[in-house]
Formats: structure tokens, C-alpha cells, sequence
């Protein structure tokens, strides 16, 4: 299967790192992720943006979601700038990004059940 | 790599997957965790358990990372928490608020456990440094308690010892710093028992307690045989012997002694390595200095050890002067030296004797911006002689083996007069009647008269009218030193008697000597006077003692004490 904007590096130390933890972390990870998307979503004040997509940037970027942490730095940096309807892109984006990228986190899960 | 011993860190960080990541990996290192999801907790958890080191995400809810390191190094105080900002932080100026908040380092996302270990055990490092630092500065701190301790306490035993005499008599002021005696000066002034007063300023070499505890010796010996009636160069001669014996080859004392004969009026000096003293002669306005004529105690060996004494005519309101090199080796911040000259320029501008102390202290203070604690001065003047009250003497005998029946014979001969002074002795011994005691000063002062009338114009033949001026004082001091050296021949006889009578007892002291006597019917026909520079010290002897007496041609000398049983 071919993952773009995951970096596969990443996931080998983190399974190396975690051993039996490694399923706990990715769930932590995806659960994280889906409340930090809905507070993007339920939001139009710059600052909660910001916060918000500093710390899923943060753990984007520790989980090897390299795009996803690419858009949230984006997000991060330039909440203040941008037209509504380009935050809402930007929020729409990192959506979909992580829609695209869930799927391997969740391979990764199963893959490592059965080993 | 050395094996870290664990540590407890604490992580801060409120996403759950970057706070568990980080857990794993700090808790694969060995170390111990503890969690918080933000600053709030971080500070309360920090609190309660103390953790060694913490790993800080700076932006969080509740509270965030830089307020949380605020106050978890203000907690920590003095200790070193390190603190490890974990960060995503990219522009300088949130770094720079990092810093600035207390924080040690950063550590970037994603996670590098290699790079992490590494920060970690430098952290660690640092922290123990940093503790090592704080222990060491305590146990100085400790120390320096310590020894500041002893020195009070040591300060305490030397001033009893050196403040144990008479400096506080109305003819010596004095000038020394509190701490003087660690600087090595010792200052020290006892009466005799015959009512004299012994002076003694002393500078040991070095600095400090091993400065100091050569004084005490010192002052032993020298309170000691003060108040025994021992004379100058009997108490030199113990005292250079016992430092001699007790220091190490590179230390000594320099030491000023003087003798203050308030009957007399003569003061009789001994300068070892000392700067120059000063006689200031009030009448002429001269300063006569005293300059050093000998090794300072504790470097010559018995046999070679100098103990002659020069011996000046003092008008009561003469002073002798008497000063520490502190004074002359100040400084200037050209290292130039104040010296002798500049302090003789003080004496001749100083227009009130009594405020020469801070003439002097004041052109010190024009001279180098500062004064110096090593500075000692004394002033000593004469005394009228009724004014001078030897301290009584503490007995500790019950009285009951007093010998109250008994006579004794003493004849000391040529070459024992050159050197033995046998008044101590005598004294000692007519001392063991407790009756006596209270008359002690009287006593030794008739007894101290009759035995150098009987060796000085006796034995020696020496005219005591040579005293009349201060040229004929030094010719008179000079020849008996110089006829006490070549004499082989002659005598001082001592005959003591002490009876019982009615409730108490007499004493007969009676001296003879082999001279060539004296017109005793022309002596006795002068009247009474207490002050003399010349004369045979009869007056004295007829004034303190009871039925003086003179025969055979002034040869022999006789006198009586008596005393009363006391309830």
C-alpha cells in the first residue's frame, strides 16, 4: 500500500520505542486528533485556532503526519491573516488530511495486534 | 556510556499521545514519571513530589509553560530544577520567552530519544553541580561560623589574659584595635610590688591565631614575675627563654618593655626589634627616641641573650611613647611608606599632647584614605607615687602552717650580685606570714631600697649625686653597669628576724654590704621628702618602716615591721 505524507521512519521508532504501548498510542493519537478537529471546527476565534492547531501540529509532527503537521503550522501561523473563507479551507483541509492519513494509523493498530 | 542513576522527571504536556510518547520513552531510560496536562498541575505536582528535573510543553491550557516554570523555579530556590521546554516553537521570540521564563533547554518535535537521553544526562550534570556547589558553599559558610566562633572565644581567654593587669591605670592611654592581638600585638602593664609599673608592647610576627597564642606564654611570664618583684631583665630573660623554646624558628616577638619608677621618677627601657620609641621631655619639648638595641625576644639562645636596659630621668609629666610598625609601614597606594619622618612631623605639629593618638590616627588617614587594624600606640606618663596602688595579691593558703618564730641569713657574694636578684625571693618567703601580707608594696619597697643602697653605693660605690641631671643619670646607669660586670669581690648581706608579739609580730629586716658606709648624722639631718632623684633612699625607708636605723659608719641598715593578729 502506498501512504503518501506519512512518514514511515517515524512509525518504525515509534513501534521500536512503544513495543507493547504502541497499539495504546496510536489510539491515544486518533482520539486526540478527532477532538482537536471538531474544536477547529466549532471555532472562528484566531486565538483557539492558533492554540489548537499548535498542538495538533505537535503531535502530527511526533506521529510522522507530515502533511497534517504542514497544514496546521499553516493554520498556526496565519489564523490572523487569512479571510474567514480561507480558514475555513485551511480547516477543511486539515480534515481531509487526516481522513487520508487515518487509515494507516489504523493498519498500524491491526498490524501490530497480530504480531 | 556511564550508567545515569534514575532520576524523577516530571512531564508537562497536555496532548495525551505527546505525554505518553514521552513517558515511554523517559521511563525506557530508567528514569521514574510523572505527569501533568498543563501548567496548573505541573506546579501542583512539582509541589508534592519534588521531581529532580521537568519536561515543560510551553503552550498548554489552564496555565502555560512559562508561568508554570516561573513558579516552579521560584519553589525550587537555590536547588536547580532543570527545566526542558518541549516545543514545536519555531520564531526566536517564543524561545527567547523560554529562556526567560527558566527554562534550561529545548527539546523539538517529533521526539528524538537519542538526542533526549543525551539533554537529559547534561541536565543532570548541571544539577549536580549545581548541588555540589551550594553543599560546598554551606560547609564554608559553616567553617567560617566556626571559626569566627573560635576566634570570639579565643578572643575572649586573650583578653582575660592580656587585660588581666593595669591598663586601665590613669597615667597609660592606650590605642589598639579589637582584634589587635590576632594581628600579633599584645599590650600588657603591671604593678610590682613595690609599687612600680612594668609596660610591655609586644608585635609577633605573623597574622592570625598562630600570631596570638605566643601571647599567652608571654603574658604569663610577664604578670607573673611582675607581680613576684622581679625586675626587667629577669622577666626578659624568662621570656625570651620560654619563646625561644616554644616557637618555631620563624617566629618571635619584637617587644618594648619599660619600668616606670614612680619614686625614682625613671623610666628603664628595653627595645627588641621594635620601632623607636619616643620620651617626649614636656619642659624641652624633645622627643628622646628609644630606639631598638636588641633581637626581639625568642630568637637568641640563653647565653646570648642581651637583657641591659637603659635607664632615663622622668619629670612627672614626661610621657613615653610607644608605637607598632603598623603605624610607620602604612601604606600609601603608591606603596610608599608613612615612616618615621612623617610621624615625627606629627609629634612637632601636635599642639595638644593629650590628642596625639588622633593627630597620629588622622595623618594616617590623610596619608592613605584608610586606617589600618593593625595599628597599636600607647602612652605611658608617671604616676605620683602615692597614686600608684599595686592590685592586692589573692592568697590561697588557710594560714594554718604560718611560721611565726624565726630569723634567716642571707650573704650573696661578687659574682651572684652581677646577675641574681634575690628580692623576689625574700619576698616570697616573708610573704608565707600571712600578718605581713597586707604590707606587702611597703615591705618590698624598703627591702628593694636597702639592697641597691647596699650593691649601688655599697658593693659598687657608686655616688648617688651623679643623678642630679639627666647627662649625670645616663654616666650613673653606665658605670654601674660596667662595675657590675667586673666585680669580683664584696657582699650583700640579708638578715631577716620575725618574732611573735603579743597578738601579732615584728619583723627586723637589717642589710649590710661591704662598701666604705656613708656620714649617716648628715643624711638623717635632711628633712623628709618624697620626691628625689638622688639621695640614699632613706626618706623612703623611714616613711614605710617602723625605727630605721643606720651603724657602722651607714653599713649597716635596719628596719621594723609589725603587725596585728586581724579577727
Amino acid at each position: 500500500m502506498t501512504v503518501p505524507n506519512v512518514d514511515r521512519d517515524v512509525l518504525d521508532t515509534l513501534r521500536e520505542v512503544m513495543e507493547g504501548d504502541y497499539p495504546e498510542l496510536l489510539d491515544t493519537f486518533l482520539n486526540d486528533s478527532e477532538e482537536r478537529l471538531s474544536n477547529l471546527r466549532a471555532t472562528k476565534d484566531a486565538d483557539q485556532l492558533m492554540s489548537c492547531a499548535h498542538s495538533f501540529k505537535g503531535s502530527a509532527c511526533n506521529m510522522g503526519a507530515v502533511r497534517l503537521a504542514e497544514l496546521c503550522q499553516d493554520l498556526e501561523s496565519n489564523a490572523k491573516d487569512k479571510s474567514p473563507e480561507a480558514l475555513a479551507q485551511l480547516v477543511a483541509d486539515i480534515h481531509s488530511e487526516f481522513a487520508d492519513v487515518r487509515p494507516v494509523y489504523e493498519d498500524e493498530k491491526h498490524h501490530a495486534h497480530t504480531h | 556510556m556511564q550508567a545515569q542513576e534514575p532520576l524523577t522527571i516530571l512531564i508537562a504536556e497536555d496532548s495525551a499521545a505527546d505525554r505518553l510518547l514521552l513517558s515511554t520513552i523517559v521511563r525506557r531510560q530508567g528514569h521514574q514519571v510523572l505527569t501533568a496536562a498543563n501548567g496548573a498541575e505541573a506546579v501542583d505536582t512539582f509541589q508534592k513530589q519534588q521531581p529532580d528535573l521537568v519536561l515543560m510543553d510551553a503552550l498548554m491550557p489552564v496555565m502555560d509553560g512559562f508561568e508554570a516554570a516561573r513558579q516552579i523555579k521560584a519553589l525550587a530556590g537555590e536547588a536547580l530544577v532543570p527545566i526542558i521546554f518541549l516545543t514545536s516553537l519555531t520564531e526566536s521570540e517564543a524561545l527567547a520567552r523560554c529562556l526567560e521564563a527558566g527554562g534550561d533547554d529545548f527539546l523539538a518535535k517529533p521526539y528524538n530519544q537519542v538526542i533526549l537521553a543525551a539533554k537529559i544526562k547534561a541536565m543532570d550534570r548541571l544539577r549536580r553541580l549545581q548541588a555540589t556547589v551550594l553543599q560546598q558553599r554551606d560547609l564554608i559558610a559553616r567553617h567560617h561560623d566556626y571559626l569566627l566562633n573560635e576566634q570570639r572565644v579565643a578572643k575572649a581567654v586573650f583578653d582575660k589574659v592580656a587585660h588581666s593587669g593595669c591598663l586601665s591605670a590613669p597615667n597609660i592611654r592606650y590605642l589598639q584595635s579589637p582584634y589587635a592581638l590576632f594581628n600579633g600585638d599584645l599590650l600588657l602593664a603591671a604593678y610590682t610590688p613595690a609599687g612600680d609599673m612594668h609596660v610591655m608592647l609586644g608585635d609577633f610576627t605573623g597574622h592570625g591565631l598562630p600570631a596570638a597564642v605566643g601571647a599567652m606564654p608571654l603574658a604569663e611570664v610577664f604578670y607573673g614575675m611582675t607581680a613576684k618583684g622581679y625586675g626587667l631583665a629577669e622577666t626578659l630573660r624568662e621570656m625570651n627563654a620560654k619563646l625561644k623554646r616554644i616557637l618555631p624558628v620563624d617566629m618571635f616577638c619584637c617587644a618594648t618593655l619599660l619600668c616606670l619608677s614612680f619614686q625614682s621618677r625613671s623610666v628603664e627601657v628595653w627595645n627588641g626589634g621594635m620601632p623607636d620609641g619616643y620620651l617626649h621631655r614636656m619642659a624641652s619639648g624633645e622627643h628622646v627616641p628609644l630606639p631598638a638595641r636588641h633581637l626581639p625576644l625568642g630568637i637568641l639562645s640563653a647565653q646570648a641573650f642581651d637583657d641591659r636596659t637603659d635607664v632615663y630621668p622622668m619629670a612627672v609629666d614626661d610621657r613615653v611613647f610607644l608605637l607598632s610598625d603598623g603605624v610607620i609601614d602604612t601604606c600609601d597606594a603608591n606603596d610608599q611608606l608613612f615612616g618615621v619622618e612623617r610621624l615625627q612631623q606629627v609629634f612637632a605639629a601636635n599642639s595638644e599632647p593629650d590628642r596625639l593618638f588622633e593627630d597620629i590616627e588622622q595623618a594616617l588617614r590623610d596619608f592613605r584614605g584608610q586606617a589600618r587594624d593593625d595599628v597599636s600606640m600607647v602612652e605611658v606618663s608617671l604616676l605620683e607615687s602615692t597614686q600608684a596602688h599595686g592590685a592586692a595579691p589573692v592568697y590561697s593558703d588557710s594560714g594554718q602552717s604560718c611560721p611565726l618564730d624565726w630569723s634567716a641569713s642571707f650573704e650573696f657574694r661578687g659574682a651572684t650580685l652581677r646577675r641574681f636578684n634575690p628580692l623576689p625571693f625574700l619576698l616570697q618567703l616573708l610573704l608565707e606570714v600571712h600578718g605581713l601580707r597586707s604590707q606587702s608594696g611597703a615591705m618590698y619597697s624598703v627591702l628593694a631600697e636597702l639592697y641597691s643602697n647596699a650593691l649601688e653605693h655599697g658593693v659598687l660605690g657608686l655616688d648617688s649625686s651623679l643623678k642630679r641631671d639627666a647627662a649625670g643619670f645616663a654616666r650613673y646607669y653606665e658605670m654601674r653597669a660596667a662595675r657590675l660586670e667586673a666585680l669580683q669581690e664584696g657582699f650583700v648581706r640579708v638578715h631577716l628576724q620575725v618574732q611573735p608579739r603579743g597578738e601579732g609580730g615584728r619583723l627586723v629586716i637589717r642589710v649590710e654590704d661591704s662598701g666604705k658606709g656613708f656620714d649617716v648624722a648628715r643624711v638623717m639631718q635632711r628633712p623628709l621628702d618624697n620626691v628625689r632623684l638622688s639621695g640614699r633612699g632613706i626618706s623612703l625607708v623611714r616613711q614605710l618602716g617602723h625605727n630605721a636605723s643606720w651603724s657602722d659608719q651607714g653599713r649597716s641598715a635596719s628596719v621594723e615591721f609589725f603587725w596585728e593578729i586581724e579577727a
